[in-house]
């Protein structure tokens, strides 16, 4: 569906991206991560034929962005970070006249506008001027308008920013629903949500690709160590040294002191101590309240 | 084709039902008003040639307001868009470019056409209650309203043309007012410039006279010269104006 080749941009003698390449399959849910600058607005942008790039080839459904952009433009639906919209409009006006400009007419630009109202939980806002409208109801109206005609790649720039718990949770289900359908390429900075809604996580740096793989696989290979965490009242004694003693503890550290003492103890890869750390406490007759493993995530393969 | 009509659509939408629209009709409407008093009262003053016509269109006061409105409604056009992002979204959508500047064009001269139609109540009224020879006959009345049409056609275009120039709409404006009056002031030359001194100046800008053009047309004469000469300028700097836009929108 997308696929793009040496891509690079510069802006005034900054590089924004550096020969970038890389590919995304039909039907997969690809994710672009990576801190705020390093090139997934610009990537996005030039997919979506708002940009042209410097130098370097991207394909959407086999027609090049530049060149045959107006045929690209129709198998696309992009929604950008800040989500512009017309604020006189109402919405149902709004996503009538997205979707005629997108060539939808008659009664099935009538059904589109029914069914994605649904979808995206617009029903009861149609009425009402978008300037009236909540942020995570302005961010739904651009969601809809994006899909309403049905494009097999959806280009999403940060879906979920600015948007409260509930609602994020809304977008995701609903992101993770419309991938059994469209193509779709979302940016995010936020790690939880690759690792909840994409097939395929693509890490971008400062105009570089890092990696490119599943979640699961990056976290596996960047696992270099865990975290325990431990909570535990031992009296007048101080569990630090005998903590360090148990194999595969690489580092303690104490995170709160008083009757009940938190630490945060680094291990080894692939070793869980946790077994003799509950025989050392009940050995010396400490109390535990938690013992607990902190799963490795994307964060620290980010990080 | 049916892109560009709903592009146009929109862009009316966008005027007509927006306060800010009603709200500039208004007070052009006092422009008028007052304009139509003055005119009046030059031709209480005693017995003159002048028809009402003539004293209405030839007036400071009409000019000026003339002059004025083409920054005003053109100012959003395209510095909006630039400024709000929704360029973005518009142009990620499957339309040409020369598509919306072509419908941004037609809407802000419909909107500049239709402020004009109420002006044509104060004649209708006037040669209801009094003196219908005073008004004017003929050419002398629909004239000028075709004068307007074709200058107000190459105004709204220097207008456009300044709003693709910037993202901001009182630089948009500016721009758009030095251009308007600039190209008024080559009417101007033909008093200041002796036509003795340069006969060259003088002839070339009798032909971009504004001024000139409406005072025959309000005596009846119809040139075509101006007619053509209007609409084609227009369209020269509609595509230039096609050109900046193209520019910002894939420069970025």
């Amino acid at each position: 569906m997308i696929k793009v080749e040496q891509l690079t941009k510069k802006y005034a003698g900054v590089t924004g991206i550096d020969q970038i390449s890389f590919e995304v399959g039909k039907g997969e849910i690809v994710g672009f991560l990576g801190p705020n600058g390093a090139g997934k607005t610009t990537t996005m942008r030039i997919l979506a034929s708002y940009m042209p790039a410097s130098s370097g080839r991207a394909t959407v459904a086999g027609f090049d962005v530049f060149s045959e952009s107006l045929k690209a433009r129709r198998h696309i639906g992009y929604l950008p970070e800040s989500v512009p919209l017309y604020h006189d409009m109402r919405v149902n006006e709004y996503l009538r006249y997205r979707g005629a400009l997108k060539a939808l007419s008659g009664k099935r630009l009538k059904n589109r506008i029914g069914v994605i109202k649904e979808l995206c939980g617009l029903r009861e806002v149609g009425r009402k001027k978008i300037a009236g409208l909540s942020k995570g109801f302005r961010q739904r109206v651009g969601l809809a308008e994006a899909m309403i005609h049905e494009p097999d790649l959806l280009i999403l720039d940060e879906p979920t920013i600015g948007l409260d718990p509930n609602q994020i949770r809304q977008v995701r289900e609903l992101i993770k629903s419309l991938g059994e359908r469209h193509t779709i390429l979302l940016s995010t900075h936020i790690l939880s949500e690759v690792e909840a809604t994409c097939s395929r996580v693509i890490i971008i740096n400062r105009g570089r690709i890092e990696a490119s793989d599943t979640p699961e696989n990056l976290v596996n290979q960047l696992r270099t160590s865990g975290l325990l965490r431990l909570e535990v009242k031992s009296g007048s004694e101080d569990p630090v040294p005998h903590l360090e003693e148990i194999a595969g503890v690489r580092e303690v550290r104490a995170v709160s002191n008083g009757e009940w003492r938190c630490f945060e103890i680094r291990i080894e890869a692939n070793s869980d101590p946790r077994e003799q750390i509950f025989q050392l406490a009940v050995g010396r007759k400490w109390v535990i309240r938690e013992l607990s493993k902190e799963r490795a995530t994307l964060e620290d393969a980010f990080v | 084709m049916r892109r560009f009509f709903t592009l146009l659509a929109r862009e009316l939408s966008a005027f007509y039902f927006s306060p800010i629209a009603y709200v500039v009709l208004f007070f052009f409407l006092i422009l008028n008003g007052l304009s139509f008093w003055f005119a009046l009262a030059l031709l209480s003053r005693g017995p003159s040639e002048l028809t009402l016509i003539q004293a209405f269109f030839n007036t400071l006061f009409f000019w000026i307001a003339y002059l004025l409105v083409f920054p005003v409604i053109t100012m959003r056009l395209f510095a909006e868009e630039f400024k709000l992002g929704t360029i973005e979204t518009l142009m990620t959508a499957p339309v040409r470019d020369w598509e919306v500047v072509a419908s941004k064009y037609l809407a802000a001269l419909i909107f500049y056409l239709s402020m004009w139609l109420p002006s044509i109540l104060y004649f209708l009224i006037f040669s209801w209650l009094g003196n219908r020879s005073v008004v004017g006959t003929g050419a002398q009345i629909w004239g000028p309203y075709l004068l307007l049409l074709a200058m107000g056609t190459f105004n709204v275009s220097l207008g456009c043309l300044a709003s693709s120039l910037t993202s901001n709409q009182i630089i948009a404006a500016m721009m758009g007012l030095v251009f308007v009056l600039g190209t008024f002031f080559l009417t101007m030359i033909n008093y200041i410039i002796d036509s003795s001194s340069s006969p060259l100046v003088h002839d070339l800008t009798a032909y971009v006279a504004q001024l000139d053009h409406m005072e025959s047309f309000s005596r009846g004469i119809i040139d075509t010269r101006p007619l053509v000469f209007y609409p084609t300028f227009a369209l020269l700097v509609l595509v230039m104006t096609y050109h900046v836009f193209q520019y910002r929108r894939w420069k970025l």
